[in-house]
């Protein structure tokens, strides 16, 4: 009896040491990101990781937000949707994050959705390009990355000067690989440009010879390629096996050129990737003396310096976040919620601001980043001639 | 007419390195009735096997394959040991939750070791392709779908001709008749399992400079590798052969002529067709292991 006493008290001794000690100014303010750190697309989820580690240490090394550390509880979503809804909910169930920063994928992003809107917490979407994902009426939602849309309009301009005459289409089969397709492939039918083939591969798949065979068979000029850096790299090596001769542009900004160059070598050469980030020249982006910094930590943390065009989405979430808890003044869901919208700064990316889109009254939120196109030329990175001044 | 031959030589290459796959797996599921859930992860370690010879230790090509199937056997061959000959004369799910725990724990091992990113294997081959009229095929998939040819060759002839590879039959057939007649069970478990994660480890090594090496590349693998064998027959190492090809071609063709999003698809439909009508595989007929 004395026994069971004695372990009792223990275990509610030990319960009481280990309690956060609620609203103290000593605990941290923690912050959800669901990244995919495993599987197919583990790269990328793991350098936005690290931009996010970049934006933590930072913004602690400043003293925190209101007084109060930050801290990040990263949770892996295996690159699958149905792992990334389950961690939401684990974020927000048992750790009790009032934001969130998540979740790459569009079809992982859009799967984690459903949970704010259950629980009523906010989330920053760094990556996801998707159209559906501001516009299904989800209050919670809050995107820094650009929907296809945006990132056809901003190519727009220059497609005269790429001499995109009739294009043809490959895609991840996800909700981003679909909305890409369908958000340039209307924008350049407006523009006049002829459609030839529209291919979709599995996230996993590693032979994409059907595609490129089917593809080759269109006379088109110009392939508009949709994926991750993984795929893109065997795309661009089997249809230098198979003489696709093509202009290849990559869209998304996950195709991060400077891995592209050392994996697929000299297929990727002459190729254009639309980026949201340039860290082969920073003094180009918005905020010069940002994109320096940031680049120089990721040079100085050893992180490949391939990551840095995923990277940076990690860093501008966290700091968007961090933002409106700090106009918000308290680290409570729906105050940050209502702050996001206050929300006014300039990232690597450049300037991040909310505006609303999606059905009235329940619209989500969608910033404007910049949008930039560079070209591999003669083994390196560069502007494409149209973009010089 | 140039589409589909070229959709037919893509088919085939493919199906090339399914078959070396599939053969490992039907090969120890015939002989141990051991539902191998890690399977890939050897062709996996045989691709990061090939990476760390070619790129890290700049060895020729043919000595990173030696190596990979080095490294496949003998792990092959711990895991026998260490986790499969405990529990021979247990039931099959037990077995295969041991196998399910092999492959999380060599995907992670490979996650720790390599990491999330995807490396390119360098390879001697000049990328520019070989042609022939419209048809065009790098002559690293070339070399891969011979090579795969002669191991897949010297396989069956390992087993249908030396000592060890009677032994083997013998054990296939009846394993308590063997046991009588002095065939050293134990032992040719170890060999068969080893022998068929080498293969596993050698299409790893043929196939990871035409793609890319990552820790997940062999969950993909594994199914082609199952869906193989269903297409061929349990234990039928021709049926694997065959189902291999089969399942390439089918895939090519229905991406390239239905649709490339339902690519894998195609191929899992023949799947179900063969167990609707011919549950035992394609080439059920045909002798087993061999």
């Amino acid at each position: 009896m004395l026994k069971r006493l004695a372990s009792t008290a223990l275990v509610a001794l030990m319960t009481l040491t280990l309690l956060p000690a609620g609203g103290s100014a000593q605990a941290p303010i923690k912050i959800g990101v669901i990244e995919p750190l495993s599987g197919p697309v583990a790269a990328s989820g793991n350098y936005i990781r690290m931009g996010a580690e970049i934006a933590r240490d930072w913004i602690n090394a400043r003293g925190g937000v209101n007084g109060r550390k930050v801290e990040l509880v990263i949770e892996d979503n295996k690159s699958d949707p149905k792992e990334a809804a389950s961690a939401a909910e684990k974020l927000i169930v048992r750790d009790k994050v009032p934001a969130i920063m998540g979740a790459w994928g569009s079809s992982m992003t859009l799967a984690a959705m459903p949970k704010l809107e259950e629980y009523g917490v906010p989330m920053v979407v760094e990556t996801s390009s998707a159209a559906s994902i501001t516009k299904r009426g989800n209050p919670w939602v809050f995107r820094i990355s650009p929907p296809s849309e945006m990132e056809a309009l901003g190519l727009e301009q220059y497609v005269d000067r790429l001499g995109v005459k009739k294009a043809d289409f490959l895609a991840v089969n996800t909700d981003w690989g679909r909305g890409s397709i369908q958000a340039f492939g209307d924008m350049l039918k407006k523009k006049g440009v002829q459609i030839g083939a529209a291919e979709f591969m599995e996230q996993a798949a590693t032979d994409m010879n059907a595609q490129i065979t089917k593809i080759k068979a269109t006379g088109g000029d110009t392939l508009f390629l949709t994926t991750a850096v993984e795929q893109i790299t065997l795309v661009l090596k089997q249809g230098q096996e198979q003489r696709l001769t093509r202009k290849i542009v990559t869209t998304g900004g996950s195709s991060s050129p400077t891995q592209l160059i050392k994996q697929a070598g000299a297929a990727a050469e002459g190729s254009y990737h639309i980026v949201f980030f340039m860290p082969w020249f920073p003094e180009a982006m918005p905020d010069a003396k940002l994109a320096k910094a940031f680049v120089d930590e990721w040079n100085k943390r050893g992180h490949p310096f391939e990551g840095l065009t995923e990277g940076f989405r990690g860093h501008d979430g966290i700091a968007t976040i961090v933002e409106a808890i700090k106009t918000a003044g308290k680290d409570e869901p729906k105050a940050i919620q209502e702050a996001l919208w206050k929300v006014s700064f300039t990232g690597v990316n450049g300037p991040i601001k909310f505006e609303k889109d999606g059905p009235a009254g329940k619209e989500s939120g969608q910033s404007k980043p910049s949008i930039f196109v560079v070209q591999v030329r003669d083994g390196k990175v560069g502007l494409p001639d149209f973009m010089k001044k | 007419m140039d589409q589909l031959l070229q959709h037919l030589v893509n088919g085939l290459v493919l199906g090339g390195t399914y078959a070396l796959l599939g053969i490992g797996l039907t090969l120890i599921f015939g002989l141990m009735s051991v539902v191998n859930f890690a399977h890939g992860e050897f062709y996996t370690l045989g691709a990061y096997a090939a990476f760390a010879t070619l790129a890290l230790a700049g060895l020729p090509f043919f000595a990173a394959l030696l190596v990979a199937i080095a490294a496949g056997a003998l792990l092959g061959a711990i895991c026998e040991r260490l986790l499969l000959r405990p529990l021979r004369g247990h039931s099959i799910d037990t077995i295969m939750l041991v196998m399910i725990g092999v492959w999380i724990a060599m995907q992670n091992a490979e996650l720790l070791t390599w990491g999330g990113v995807a490396r390119s294997i360098p390879h001697p081959f000049p990328t520019a392709p070989l042609t022939l009229g419209p048809l065009s095929i790098a002559p690293l998939r070339l070399f891969v779908v011979v090579t795969a040819a002669v191991i897949i060759a010297l396989a069956w002839l390992g087993i249908h001709t030396t000592r060890l590879g009677t032994a083997m039959r013998a054990t296939f057939q009846d394993r308590d008749t063997a046991a009588l007649m002095g065939v050293p069970i134990g032992r040719i478990h170890t060999i068969t399992f080893a022998f068929g994660s080498a293969l596993a480890a050698a299409a790893g090594a043929l196939l990871g400079p035409v793609f890319l090496a990552y820790p997940s590349m062999g969950d993909l693998a594994s199914l082609k590798a199952f869906s193989v064998v269903i297409l061929g027959g349990l234990g039928n190492l021709a049926g694997a052969t065959l189902g291999g090809l089969l399942l390439g071609v089918a895939e090519e063709l229905g991406a390239g002529y239905v649709s490339s999003g339902y690519r894998d698809a195609v191929g899992f439909v023949a799947i179900i067709l063969v167990l609707m009508f011919r549950p035992a595989g394609l080439f059920a007929r045909a002798e087993r292991i061999g």
